[in-house]
Formats: C-alpha cells, structure tokens, sequence
C-alpha cells in the first residue's frame, strides 16, 4: 500500500540543515524549548499559590467560592474544544487540505476570542464587587480572612492576566496563520507553521487546565 | 484508528474528565476532593500533551523535554512545600 508523505515533510530544505527530517526536528525542538521557559515562568506562580494554599487553606478555600465556576468550566470546556479544532486543523494541512484547514484554524480562532470575552466578563463582575486588588482599586472581601483573601485574588488575577496574555499572543500567531493559509502560496512551509503553532496553543491549553483546577477547583 | 478518530474520543475524554473534577468539587469535601481534582487536571494534562501536542509520535529528545518539564515543576512544587510544612 503507497504511503503518502505528509505536507509538512516535502519542500525545499534550507541551506542550514542536511536533510527535510533535521529541519522539522529543529523546528520542534526548538518550540519544546521555549515552551520550557514558558513553563519556568508559571511554575514559579503554581508552586507559590500552592504553598499559600496550604498556609492558608480555609481562607483560601472561601475566596475561590466568590469566583463563578460555571464560567470557569464553560471556559474551559471551549479551550479543549479549540485544542481539538487546532489539532484537526494539524492533521487537514498535512493531508493538503488548504479550505478544511482554513476552517478549523478560524473555529480555533473564535473559540479562542469567545475564551477572551467570558473572562473579560469574569474580571468585571469581580470589578463590580470590589474583588480586584490592582492598581489601587478598593478591595472590599465580605468574609473572614480578608488579608488572605485578598493574596488568593492576587494570585487569581496574576494567573488568569499571565494566561490571558498568553492567549492573545496565540489569538494573533494563529490569524498571522490563518491568512498565510488562506493565500496558500508556499503549502509545506504553512503546515510547519501550523505544527508549531499548535504546540504553543495546546500548551496554553495545559497551563489552563493547571489554572482552573489551583483556582476554581480546591473549594474545601 | 484514523487521528481524526482518535483525537474526537480524545476531547470526549477531557470533558468527561472536566465534568467529574466539577462533580467531585460540588459533592466531594477535603482531601477526596483535592485528590480527585489533582488526577483530573493530571490526566487532562497528559492527554492534550501526549495526543495534542503529538509527543506519542515524537523522537526521545522531545520527550524527555516533555516529561522533564513536569518532573522539574513536580519537584519544584513538592521541594518547596516540604520546606515549608517541617518548619
């Protein structure tokens, strides 16, 4: 049986690797690279919330009930949903398939923009009810243990601003994506975009889902 | 198994996963709910790394890149809490 070579392995080689094999493994290692950088940035945020949420369990546990868990599910339910569309969106390129590719990079896109806007809503109900400790903005907890709470909404609006950053710097990679798919003029090159692109999209996903559970999840 | 196939029954699986962690928040209290949150968000984890970042398919190099990132975060956090809770 003919086996066909995916998109992302054919093309030209540049003049600085042996062969089209050494290319796409440089491109990804390099990717893993950064995204271990990525990953010392936020394991420093985890492991200092989790100590403090050790220390200060019970006050801890209050605040992360002020936050809004169906939100926060939704949320996270649409960024697995796009970790599935980005991934479809991987296997169409590689198959040529420029117009299925197109669409799932835009449903990635929309998914994405959609997580934008409910956190944005998140913020300002917690805004509204004076649960923002930024910028001088009045804090006013109304449970025991204010000070405490006032660290865990540190924490909370230091991860989900560090994620949300995050996530538009995706949002823009993948519309930089979507129109070079869209003109489709050097196709093996865009499906290496698409791939590594993925990868940081899916990471995003992994720090999401880290996120959600330290913040909305431990309520006892 | 197609990977189209293969990644639908992977995203079914996250949100079952999302669903019992949830479930486990609303009807489970103290450590049974800490750990059943913890295997949730580690399994969730695993599979979008393994099958959507493609580390199944991908050369040693990239996976002890993998697999180091979450030991040296695990050993980070583990190291740190045992400073603190044998003070």
């Amino acid at each position: 049986m003919p086996t066909t070579q995916p998109l992302n392995e054919a093309g030209q080689v540049a003049e600085q690797f042996n062969d089209i094999d050494q290319q796409v493994q440089s491109n990804l290692f390099g990717m893993w690279l950064f995204l271990s950088t990525e990953l010392l940035l936020f394991g420093g945020v985890f492991a200092g919330f989790i100590v403090f949420r050790v220390i200060h369990g019970e006050a801890f546990a209050a605040a992360a009930g002020h936050l809004d868990l169906m939100l926060g599910s939704l949320n996270t339910a649409l960024l697995l949903t796009s970790g599935l569309t980005m991934a479809l969106a991987e296997q169409l390129v590689n198959n040529t398939r420029r117009r299925a590719t197109l669409v799932m990079l835009l449903a990635t896109i929309a998914l994405g923009a959609i997580f934008i806007g409910i956190k944005g809503y998140e913020w300002y109900h917690e805004y509204e009810h004076h649960l923002m400790p930024v910028l001088g903005l009045p804090f006013e907890y109304p449970g025991e243990h204010p000070q405490q709470a006032e660290l865990f909404f540190n924490f909370y609006f230091t991860l989900t601003g560090l994620h949300g950053f995050h996530m538009l710097v995706g949002l823009g990679l993948l519309s930089v994506i979507a129109i070079l798919t869209w003109r489709w003029r050097d196709p093996p090159r865009i499906a290496r975009q698409v791939q590594i692109s993925g990868l940081y999209w899916a990471f995003v996903d992994v720090l999401w889902i880290v996120v959600f559970s330290l913040l909305y999840l431990l309520r006892s | 198994m197609t990977d189209y196939r293969l990644y639908l029954l992977t995203w079914l699986a996250l949100l079952a996963l999302l669903a019992c962690a949830v479930a486990a928040t609303h009807w489970l209290a103290g450590w049974l709910a800490w750990t059943t949150v913890a295997l949730c968000a580690l399994a969730m984890a695993s599979l979008v790394i393994i099958l959507f970042m493609g580390l199944r398919h991908a050369n040693a190099l990239l996976r002890v890149f993998g697999v180091g990132g979450v030991l040296w975060l695990g050993f980070l956090v583990v190291l740190t809490l045992a400073d603190y809770l044998t003070r």
